[in-house]
């Protein structure tokens, strides 16, 4: 490329100084002219050349050295020299335009690990991580990736997970923590016991993900190579009628004066530049995704996300964070705090889900001695001594049993009820929490123009009614088994326009079968679940919500670029054409229409590459 | 029996030049899909065992510039 560049400046120079000297002498004045051409245009002549050889006419090489040296043929020196100077310089810049976005994807992706240090028998070996077994210990250093999925058995540090996460705020981990593969260590050393082999690691699927992702073409792709395809046998037949016909027809037609337009034509022929502008954005687009954590599995479904119409998310795991946890506590003559403990008490040797949510709302040591006679009675609830007094907990059903009066919460969820020496205390609600940005998510979904965002759960009716009504989803079904959400999901692919898309969300946990039939199926959080990866044409690593609405807009932002280079540049280069036929536009009009456009589409496709603003 | 196989596709000058080389490869008898992605520098081509010389042979045909390496 530094070459031609060197090249490129060379045959600019010595076309200026024959272009602003004006020698006396036109023959030493067009000398220099033919020897800036070429210096510039010698490779295009040696491949032009090559390639009739071989049978390939109308290619851009061939079309250049035509138009070239039919200018030089009519004496247009100045013209000639320039269309292939201009078209080198549009090549190298196309050039430099596809290696930078193509650098700029790889920097992203660069999360291959190039080796682990493996505890073997002899201490510490260096080896390639694909020779690392299940169950080895490997050790990490600040700096290195880690190069296996594996859990932390001694030390404790920071992770970088940006390239796999989009996230910039680092990661604590300590010993007993699930590490990725991919994460960067930052400040402390760590030990790790490997848990998956280097294949099944997370690394390598989203390597493999990334790396299949671009065989899926857009239809805008398709179209401009089609388009590509007919243009340029047109344009050139267009060419050759024009240098012919007029001048044997008409009476005062000047033959060089045809033969200057059908050679312009020539020079706009040219489809490489109007192809590589859309492949180009859509690259982009895919990269910008993975920069925000999200992985797009092709340019099809990127194009697809911009029709988005209709979005229905699965709840657990998707909108709410799957975790139970305390979300109320409602304490009688007594604080919440002092209610919470006795309850942490009560519940401290059951393993329910519920007693593990109330132990960390709780968050204090416990004194196990202050418990006496624990009694857990299954379907019912405890009854256990706790500072020399009777504690009963449990559901509405174990109230009614003991004969408390108690009074009946309203809320959605998991509701405890505390006695305190039968007499009612209290109740404790635990619930599924709905993730912080589910609500903003559905919010700026509609204001994007998504017509409907449906919720389907397995989950009970008035669970589902509340989650959906606080996040502000438009309808719900509830109590859906498995098969029940892909026969939703059918009927809904049936109502939706035609042009309109459906996505699903869903966690990518035994909902697989319907991220499959949705047009889109984005898998959230799909850190570490590999089922999830696979099954799912867009993946988002982290679990927010939020980046859907991010997507969709990176999707429309590329599209619109990618509608922008087709419109653009079929526009003027028909204008210029037309121009060209009537005689009303030169040759320089026609390398506008050639490497200018190129260039600005260029510029414009680089553009879906920045995602900051989304 | 189809065989799936991706290959790294390096030297194509551009975009128009690999859509003409992935059309030249889907005629190529028992190809079933071939997808070039100018971009990515990634071909991906369903077909039979058989016809895997002969997409070697029109790439170096066509292109003769152009290097391919199974991934």
């Amino acid at each position: 490329m530094k070459k031609k560049a060197i090249k490129i400046i060379v045959a600019l120079l010595l076309y200026v100084f024959a272009m602003l000297v004006k020698l006396e002498n036109v023959w030493i004045n067009n000398g220099i002219f033919i020897i800036s051409y070429f210096i510039v245009g010698w490779e295009i002549l040696k491949k032009a050349i090559r390639n009739i050889l071989r049978g390939k006419v109308l290619d851009e090489n061939f079309l250049m050295s035509v138009a070239t040296i039919g200018a030089f043929g009519i004496g247009e020196f100045p013209e000639a020299v320039a269309v292939m100077l201009f078209y080198q310089i549009g090549e190298l810049f196309q050039s430099y335009a596809v290696d930078r976005s193509r650098k700029s994807i790889a920097n992203l992706m660069d999360i291959r690990p190039d080796y682990a240090n493996v505890y073997r028998k002899d201490g510490i070996e260096k080896v390639n991580p694909e020779e690392v077994n299940m169950g080895e210990r490997i050790v990490v250093k600040p700096g290195e990736k880690i190069p296996l999925d594996g859990c932390i058995v001694e030390g404790k540090t920071s992770l970088d997970t940006k390239a796999l996460t989009g996230e910039s705020m680092p990661r604590d981990v300590k010993e007993g923590d699930d590490v990725l593969s991919g994460c960067i260590n930052l400040n402390g050393v760590i030990k790790i016991e490997v848990k998956k082999e280097y294949g099944e690691s997370t690394v390598s699927k989203i390597l493999d993900l990334v790396e299949n992702a671009s065989s899926k073409k857009s239809k805008s792709e398709n179209f401009i190579t089609k388009f590509a395809r007919y243009y340029t046998p047109i344009v050139v037949g267009i060419a050759v009628i024009l240098a012919i016909i007029p001048p044997l027809v008409l009476l005062e037609a000047n033959f060089s004066e045809w033969l200057y337009r059908a050679l312009s034509f020539l020079v706009v022929s040219c489809p490489c530049a109007l192809v590589i502008s859309i492949p180009l954005s859509f690259f982009g687009g895919i990269g910008g995704a993975s920069k925000m954590g999200v992985l797009v599995k092709g340019s099809n479904y990127l194009e697809a996300l911009s029709n988005t119409e209709i979005v229905v998310f699965d709840k657990t795991g998707t909108l709410t964070k799957g975790i139970f946890e305390v979300q109320k506590v409602k304490a009688i003559d007594m604080t919440e705090q002092e209610l919470l403990k006795i309850a942490a008490y009560a519940e401290h040797y059951s393993n329910h889900p519920i007693s593990l949510s109330i132990q960390r709302a709780y968050q204090q040591e416990i004194d196990e001695k202050q418990i006496e006679n624990y009694k857990e009675l299954p379907g019912f609830g405890i009854v256990t001594k706790i500072e020399g007094r009777e504690i009963l907990i449990g559901n509405e059903k174990w109230m009614q049993e003991r004969q408390i009066i108690f009074e009946k919460g309203d809320e959605v969820g998991t509701i405890l009820y505390v006695a305190i020496e039968d007499k009612y205390a209290g109740y404790i609600v635990i619930a599924d929490q709905i993730k912080e940005d589910a609500k903003k998510t559905v919010e700026e979904l509609k204001k994007n123009r998504i017509k409907q965002t449906i919720m389907l759960t397995g989950d009970r009716k008035e669970v589902g009614e509340c989650v959906a009504k606080q996040i502000g989803i438009d309808k719900t079904y509830t109590e859906l088994l498995p098969v029940d959400k892909v026969k939703k999901v059918e009927e809904l692919l049936k109502q939706k326009s035609a042009k309109g898309k459906i996505v699903f969300v869903g966690d990518g946990i035994n909902d697989a079968p319907v991220l499959t039939l949705a047009d889109i199926g984005i898998a959230m959080g799909a850190l570490g679940a590999d089922s999830a990866i696979e099954a799912a044409d867009v993946v988002i690593m982290t679990d927010e919500p939020y980046k859907i609405v991010k997507s969709i807009k990176l999707a429309r932002k590329t599209m619109k670029i990618v509608k922008e280079n087709i419109t653009f540049a079929i526009f003027i280069k028909v204008l210029v054409l037309i121009l060209t036929a009537f005689g009303l536009s030169t040759m320089w009009e026609a390398v506008f229409a050639d490497v200018g456009v190129s260039i600005i589409a260029i510029i414009n496709a680089l553009r879906s590459l920045r995602v900051k603003n989304i | 029996m189809k065989m799936n196989i991706k290959f790294k596709i390096k030297g194509l000058d551009c975009a128009n030049c690999a859509a003409e080389l992935e059309r030249k490869i889907q005629k190529i008898e028992g190809v079933t899909k071939v997808s070039i992605s100018f971009m990515a520098e990634k071909m991906e081509v369903e077909c039979d065992a058989d016809s895997l010389e002969k997409i070697k042979k029109t790439i170096k045909k066509e292109e003769p510039d152009v290097s391919i390496d199974k991934i």
